[in-house]
């Protein structure tokens, strides 16, 4: 599979070897588990597997709550209901995959801002980034209809506003809405669909997943200093990486155990903290939430939807110009999902000819004013819709569009780079001095 | 730079509790009672449901039904605990509709332990069920609502708040006002004689269609324990939160276990990592 050079998988034992030529499925175990890894990946390449782990935590307990859930209108709250009380185990069952959800996300933007830093979106990796954003929309949809189905305020409410989205679409849109939804309103076909799909994304998930770890595995994984492993012989590939197992599984082991003490506390202790109050109230087509706010991992995305209102003159030029098809409401749908669009862009839109984020002086900064941006936005997400929080989204929202159109395709001309270290090994001792059975010929440089 | 993204991402946590706080209620007062089931130790003190019970039995059932609560709970370990002979005769109280009696037309008949308490739907009022869950009383510090931790969401705070902030109208209220003056309940109507110039409300709370139902001394305790207005009234919001999360005991109990296996595994895992990367990492100059 892969592109560095290492052994390949022996079959010894006659059954093995049979196996081999037969089905050829202990060689490609063995091939992606002793994948040569950069030694030097630092604890920001911890979070695919914790990713992986949450897919699988979801997948296991929503099959069990499937069992005891009723995806029905007059019957839906009343049986998490059944659920939380009368189900063995079932209260712990519940909160583990509600939280599972902020788990999920919390991994997720981790993961992706550490491939901002470090360029991992970077050629030759283009293909895993692109998959990755179509595994990020996918979770963001299936959160979305998971969030449905307790059928409380929240979910019909929220369910309400983002179908309403697409309603902005102009000719289409209230077409499309009526389609997505089964009906013209919320209710019982919105249910039964948004159950449906919420069981069977999760699967799709788990197959682009796996297609995620096969683009890596064929372009190598990318490591802090965005160096490639030599691949000219073994012999060098073999001083840049260790195997995956043991080294990365029992790192990365140790990292997931961590994260999990703090999820267990918040399942154990506290496990309404990121819910909302108003979704243990059941739906109630009359009566209105007096704020309908998305879930935290919305929240960026949200606040920069509601940005772009009809005062905004970018988007009373768009109006004039299109003749009045895209107004303000449309302006902010286009705008939500352009912000998601350009992040996936990212590859064509980076300039530069370093991809390491650790030897870029200028680009550095800006990176740090997009981390925080990101949770001005989801700050702003949260707040109502009036002054200031209004213009602090709209800052913000236009902030993140010139990160990704402007700024990264600007940097690659205009900022010096700094030289990054020769070699993967270099980096690695430069950390951790010269080991006995790593002595290295080339001279160490400082990486940092 | 990655010391920055993990906060990032632990901050991420603290900044999800925001959206708590914009639903929540408004200016309202509530008030921080202690309770015996906040903190990570703590659990449901089983003779104050036993007193919440009765208050709940007595005033509250008039108008409120408990649906979602099955009656055979309340003998439940770490619930109000009441003997089986007393659930089934407390069971008896209620009556239920019963589809399958009468040759299929049904009929009422007594409650069973199996049944849930019966829905209640002829004042219009809210099932309590999950009361507790569905008001926020506090979000501190700062809107991030870590107090949870420690202090829960204030679910039963605000019920008991809510229970003792009825107060006589403010003068500028006119007479035919519908509803009650409560300081505590935020999202009432509030008549326009009360507002300042700028729309601001001149005093907290608003009107709530529930007239007073506790004044104090509205029951009697067989445990004698006092029975005045802010006793019931965090009696009742205790045995509130117990309906709205019954498995609260057993749900900290299994996070402190995982709390602790885990972390005993993290140890194992950091030590067996350090030992694995040792022979390939040497000192540091």
């Amino acid at each position: 599979m892969g592109g560095i050079p290492h052994d390949h998988y022996e079959p010894k034992s006659d059954f093995t070897k049979g196996m081999q030529k037969r089905l050829p499925v202990i060689g490609l175990l063995y091939d992606t588990l002793m994948i040569p890894t950069p030694k030097n990946l630092n604890w920001m390449w911890i979070w695919g597997i914790v990713l992986t782990f949450t897919l699988a935590l979801q997948i296991i307990t929503g099959i069990v709550l499937v069992m005891h859930y009723t995806p029905h209108v007059d019957m839906a709250f009343a049986s998490i209901e059944h659920i939380m009380r009368n189900v063995n185990g079932g209260h712990m069952i519940r909160y583990f995959h509600m939280n599972g959800a902020s788990l999920f996300f919390v991994a997720v933007y981790a993961h992706i801002f550490r491939g901002l830093y470090y360029g991992s979106y970077k050629a030759p990796r283009e293909v895993t980034w692109i998959i990755g954003m179509l595994i990020y929309l996918l979770m963001m949809g299936t959160a979305f209809m998971g969030y449905v189905l307790p059928w409380g305020q929240m979910s019909f409410h929220g369910t309400a506003v983002i179908t309403g989205l697409f309603g902005a679409i102009p000719f289409v849109g209230e077409a499309l809405q009526t389609w997505l939804l089964g009906a013209s309103a919320v209710g019982q076909p919105a249910l039964n669909r948004f159950f449906s799909l919420h069981y069977l994304l999760p699967f799709i998930i788990a197959g682009l997943v796996i297609v995620h770890i096969w683009a890596f595995h064929t372009t190598g994984n990318n490591n802090p200093t965005g160096v490639e492993v030599r691949r000219t012989s073994k012999e060098e590939a073999e001083r840049d990486t260790l195997p995956f197992w043991p080294y990365f599984v029992i790192k990365d082991l140790f990292a997931l155990a961590i994260i999990m003490v703090v999820f267990v506390a918040v399942v154990g202790f506290m496990p309404n903290y990121l819910g909302h109050p108003d979704n243990y109230i059941e739906a109630n087509a009359l009566a209105t939430p007096a704020h309908i706010v998305p879930e935290w991992y919305f929240l960026p995305f949200y606040a920069i939807l509601r940005a772009f209102t009809a005062e905004v003159w970018v988007v009373m030029f768009a109006e004039w110009i299109s003749f009045g098809i895209i107004d303000a409401k449309f302006f902010g749908v286009l705008a939500m999902f352009g912000a998601i669009a350009v992040m996936a862009l990212a590859p064509w839109l980076d300039t530069s000819s370093v991809r390491s984020g650790r030897y870029r002086p200028m680009f550095k900064w800006w990176f740090a004013l997009l981390v925080v941006d990101f949770f001005v936005l989801m700050w702003a997400g949260a707040m109502p819709a009036e002054e200031p929080f209004a213009t602090i989204s709209l800052i913000a929202s236009a902030y993140w569009f010139a990160y990704f159109l402007v700024i990264l395709p600007l940097l690659g001309v205009i900022e010096k780079p700094m030289t990054p270290p020769a070699t993967i090994e270099d980096d690695f001792n430069a950390h951790y001095g010269t080991s006995d059975d790593a002595a290295s010929a080339a001279a160490p440089t400082p990486a940092e | 730079m990655i010391r920055t993204l993990t906060l990032s991402a632990a901050v991420a946590l603290g900044f999800a509790a925001s959206p708590a706080l914009a639903a929540g209620g408004g200016d309202s007062h509530v008030t921080n009672y202690e309770f015996s089931f906040e903190g990570m130790f703590g659990t449901y003190d089983q003779m104050q449901l036993q007193r919440g019970l009765q208050v709940y039995t007595e005033i509250c059932s008039a108008c409120h039904g408990l649906k979602f609560v099955p009656l055979r709970t309340l003998h439940d370990d770490g619930g109000p605990g009441l003997p089986e002979d007393q659930v089934r005769a407390y069971a008896d109280f209620y009556e239920v509709w019963d589809p399958t009696l009468f040759d299929g037309e049904g009929d009422f008949r007594p409650a069973i332990p199996s049944d849930n308490f019966p829905a209640v739907t002829s004042a219009a009022a809210p099932d309590l069920s999950l009361m507790a869950k569905a008001r926020a009383g506090f979000h501190g510090p700062y809107g991030l609502g870590i107090n949870q931790f420690l202090n829960g969401m204030g679910g039963p705070e605000y019920i008991a708040s809510l229970l003792t902030g009825y107060e006589d109208p403010p003068s500028c209220a006119p007479d035919d006002m519908d509803g009650s003056y409560n300081t505590v309940f935020a999202v009432g109507g509030y008549p326009d004689e009360c507002k300042n110039e700028d729309g601001s409300h001149k005093y907290p709370g608003s009107w709530i269609s529930m007239s007073q139902p506790l004044y104090g001394d509205d029951v009697e305790y067989a445990d004698g324990h006092s029975a005045s207005l802010e006793d019931v009234s965090i009696d009742v919001a205790a045995f509130l939160m117990w309906t709205a999360e019954p498995k609260l005991a057993a749900r900290k109990q299994a996070g402190m276990t995982g709390v602790i296996f885990l972390t005993l595994l993290s140890v194992l895992l950091y030590l067996t990592n350090k030992k694995l990367w040792a022979p390939h990492k040497g000192k540091k100059k």
